[in-house]
């Protein structure tokens, strides 16, 4: 059977007849839908709407726990956690995993830590606290409701880590360590040396197999979900491919969890995983699940600068080295090429500590990102000329030395020197670092309600692969928070709510809905299988990245997103014709796995741009270079853009919907953020 | 390197080369392969983490999967490890559920205790050690979770059954014994000193004399 190709000649152009409001950049470029509100949205005083909402939503009896089953997509601290939770509440848990175990997560790759209102340093620091930095960090674009609760359930994450063995660092006696981090004047951080993410995840992991041998959960290693199974609007199951025999499996339940992660790299260059990718949301999407703020990418400052056109994946250096480290490049041109050991005290420009005189180095990642991106446009960068420019800047210990001494420097941040000595061939003990800023997170992601239900009913979403909780932009150590949040203790609180209406009637894998289901993902392998192309699904996806890095990076005006969806329509109906897989689909194949992933990304950079075109603003990590002010700082316009950006599909070369949900904060106020 | 090497394959027409490989930080622990005879090769490194100029220019370089018979071949050079997940289904956690957890500073944990217990913690299971080793055995990566979590005040109450049902696990899924050669740790990424598996001994006799 031939798969029919998805029509990308006809996608709607921006028409002339559409009345265009004067900021609507994407007029034609969308179908402007229902304003969308979150129905279960508490009101009341903010300290009490989540214990409320705990106690309205209705309980499951233990005996009808063991007749519920539940998917779940996904292993990091996000899903692994709710696999576990759920498994000891008594339900019947699959989870599935792309990795060849549930501990390969990418948040394992989580330097920094993990932040929690424990207030044990007396430094003024509360839930309350947590929940305002995360807000403003998010420059005023998250819903404050959810952000106060992993701010709330914050404390207890780092009790439940604690008694499962998880070795955060500790002072001598005995009690826990704290740091502070990106952004935030308090020392809030919990970690555990430089891989508090490999920690927090094989925490979660331990308990996730634990349930495994207690047989309430059950786990699918080397599976990858490609379609999402809806019946009678209600999300039931899901078509997972087994990556090792090729095997088209269909697994049902009562509800489905993603926990997927985020899409950071759409980019091809990022610091994800080299597997990370959107599949298992964007099929979500494409059945009804509306994508939140594509446009919310985090790009993040301290990052191993590229160095040449084979590189695969960028490397991150924990954000905390700028707690220690000092941000600086020459003042003069002349002296980029010069060894920093050589180039004297007055003629360095610390600039974040000279524009941003009260947060110095620890400005938020979007701020710290474009000051080296400035600095690098005016010619002042450092290290070596990637396309004729030198795209770094010095991040430098040599004062921390002389402080704590390099012992301290080691014990804090363990790895992380050695990592960067080993992939620059330099010795930061001795010379500065370098780096540059690269994608690293991703804000948005799938809509979901207060009890993280997506638009469809059934299908929860949790962890980075949602977009509820960091507004325009994340605070440095709350991707861990949020993830064990949710998994530990929201989601098996609000899943119980929507379970108490089942056990759902049994659905049948003949079911129509199954069937389809099964069948488009089946002709989709095919498709791609025989296509007998020319180009490789890598040069493909490299060649998406450059055109999102390019105009959906870190600085996007309407020129280039207008020409980056255009370059992307033609990308994408060039991927459709001449891509090459070889192999067949009955054994481990990548390059099948990476082209059903491509095509994913494709669609998904072409929402993102048209996402960035509606919000002519700057906010967080979205910089538009039409919104700033005068001494080039980010505008942001809340008359008009306060809202979350909801977009739905609406079919192959249809322009999609957009629903927005207006933000109003009670509880906070709405400030322009200003660090300096 | 090997992406490259698939990039040219793919365009001869040739299937590409199936290998794992995931975070390419060297901390996720997926890549793996037996590289001139060395698990990660010449390095103390992951193979992720290994650049060319570790090589001399010309040298011809041979490439296996893990060697080891609890690790069976899937693929080119793609093992299936899923007998450490197995293991670890043994006892390799501390049985508390979410919600029952303590006050976090309600039990200190000496310093040097959980520097120790970081120490091993950071263990990336990515099976070099067995691969290493000519029994084939998982002493170390055992011993990694066994000194981990006995370290640590919460980890006593399940301390002997733990070491006793992960072994019989380890030795029920074919890895071999240790003979104390020592391949595990000079291999070992991220350099989990053998030491460790005096701790599994210890704890494992210490069990069995408790009547395990």
């Amino acid at each position: 059977m031939n798969y029919e190709m998805p029509d990308t000649t006809t996608t709607a152009e921006p028409s002339q007849d559409t009345p265009a409001e004067m900021t609507d950049d994407a007029a034609g470029y969308y179908t402007p839908g229902d304003p969308l509100v979150d129905a279960k949205a508490p009101t009341g005083p903010i300290a009490d709407r989540w214990q409320d909402r705990k106690f309205e939503a209705r309980l499951v009896n233990p005996s009808n726990r063991r007749k519920l089953d539940i998917i779940i997509v996904g292993t990091g601290p996000a899903g692994a956690s709710a696999a576990a939770t759920l498994g000891e509440a008594g339900y019947n848990v699959k989870s599935f995993c792309y990795r060849d175990s549930p501990r390969r997560a990418h948040s394992i790759a989580a330097q920094g830590g993990i932040n929690a209102a424990k207030n044990y340093k007396e430094d003024g620091d509360s839930v309350h606290r947590l929940f305002y930095d995360t807000v403003k960090g998010g420059d005023y674009r998250s819903r404050e409701s959810n952000v106060y609760r992993p701010a709330e359930v914050s404390t207890n994450i780092i009790d439940q880590c604690v008694a499962r063995g998880v070795p955060f660092a500790r002072e001598y006696g005995g009690l826990l360590d704290n740091r502070s981090f990106g952004g935030v004047q308090v020392s809030r951080t919990f970690y555990a040396r430089g891989q508090t993410g490999q920690q927090l995840l094989i925490g979660a992991y331990r308990a996730l197999e634990r349930r495994v041998a207690a047989g309430t959960v059950e786990t699918f290693t080397r599976h990858e979900m490609l379609e999402l199974i809806v019946v009678d609007g209600k999300a039931r199951g899901i078509i997972a491919r087994d990556m090792v025999t090729g095997a088209i499996e269909t697994h049902l339940a009562d509800t489905v969890v993603l926990a997927s992660g985020g899409y950071g790299n759409v980019f091809y260059l990022s610091t994800n995983a080299m597997g990370c990718n959107v599949t298992a949301a964007w099929r979500a999407h494409r059945k009804g699940a509306y994508m939140a703020n594509p446009c919310y990418t985090q790009i993040h400052p301290t990052c191993i600068p590229v160095s040449g056109s084979h590189q695969s994946k960028l490397t991150l250096m924990s954000e905390s080295l700028r707690n220690d480290g000092r941000i600086w490049v020459p003042k003069n041109e002349a002296d980029c090429d010069k060894d920093p050991r050589d180039i004297a005290e007055e003629d360095r420009d610390y600039y974040p500590e000279r524009i941003y005189p009260s947060f110095g180095n620890l400005v938020p990642c979007d701020i710290a990102s474009r000051a080296a991106k400035h600095v690098c446009d005016e010619g002042r960068g450092v290290g070596p000329k990637v396309d004729g420019v030198r795209r770094g800047v010095y991040l430098d210990f040599a004062a921390a030395i002389e402080r704590p001494g390099r012992d301290g420097i080691e014990e804090k941040y363990d790895n992380l020197p050695d990592m960067y000595e080993r992939i620059t061939g330099e010795n930061p003990y001795e010379m500065p670092m370098r780096i540059y800023p690269a994608v690293h997170y991703v804000m948005g992601g799938v809509w979901v309600d207060y009890d993280l239900m997506s638009t469809i009913p059934g299908l929860f979403v949790t962890g980075e692969a949602n977009f509820s909780d960091h507004g325009a932009n994340r605070l440095g150590a709350s991707a861990l928070m949020q993830g064990p949040a949710d998994g530990y203790f929201v989601l098996p609180h609000t899943i119980r709510d929507y379970l108490a209406d089942g056990p759902f009637e049994k659905v049948d894998e003949s079911h129509p809905a199954v069937v389809e289901a099964r069948t488009s993902v089946e002709e989709r392998i095919n498709h791609f299988l025989n296509v007998n192309g020319t180009r490789s699904v890598d040069s493909y996806h490299r060649e998406l990245g450059n055109i999102m890095w390019e105009y959906c990076g870190m600085e996007r005006t309407e020129d280039g997103l207008k020409k980056a969806i255009d370059l992307i329509r033609t990308l994408k109906d060039d991927f459709w014709r001449n891509v090459k897989v070889l192999g067949t689909n009955e054994s481990l194949n990548q390059s099948l796995e990476k082209a059903g992933r491509v095509a994913d990304f494709i669609e998904l950079g072409e929402l993102m741009c048209i996402d960035a075109l509606n919000r002519r603003e700057s906010c967080g990590g979205h910089f538009r270079g039409e919104s700033q002010t005068e001494d080039g700082e980010a505008l942001r316009h809340d008359d008009l853009f306060a809202y979350v950006a909801a977009w739905e599909f609406a079919g192959d070369g249809e322009a999609p919907v957009l629903h927005k949900e207006e933000l109003t904060y009670t509880a906070i106020e709405m400030k322009q953020r200003s660090y300096k | 390197m090997l992406d490259v090497l698939n990039e040219q394959l793919n365009a001869k027409g040739e299937d590409p080369i199936a290998f794992d490989s995931d975070c390419r930080e060297g901390i996720c622990g997926m890549c793996g392969l037996m590289i001139n005879g060395d698990a990660h090769g010449p390095e103390v490194t992951t193979t992720c983490q290994l650049h060319m100029r570790s090589f001399t220019d010309g040298e011809t370089i041979t490439i296996e999967p893990w060697r080891a018979t609890a690790f069976p071949v899937i693929k080119d050079l793609v093992v299936d490890r899923s007998a450490f997940d197995r293991i670890i289904q043994q006892g390799g956690y501390i049985s508390v559920n979410t919600g029952s957890a303590p006050e976090a500073h309600s039990v200190p944990v000496p310093r040097d205790d959980a520097m120790r217990a970081f120490s091993v913690a950071t263990c990336i299971g990515c099976g070099a050690c067995v691969a290493a080793c000519p029994n084939g055995s998982a002493s170390l990566f055992m011993g990694a979770k066994i000194t981990h979590l006995g370290e640590l005040p919460r980890g006593q109450p399940e301390r002997d059954s733990r070491v006793v049902n992960m072994v019989a696990q380890h030795d029920h899924e074919g890895f071999g014994g240790c003979t104390n050669i020592g391949e595990c740790t000079a291999a070992c990424p991220k350099e989990i000193p053998l030491d460790v598996i005096s701790q599994l001994n210890k704890d494992l006799r210490t069990a069995l004399a408790h009547g395990h």
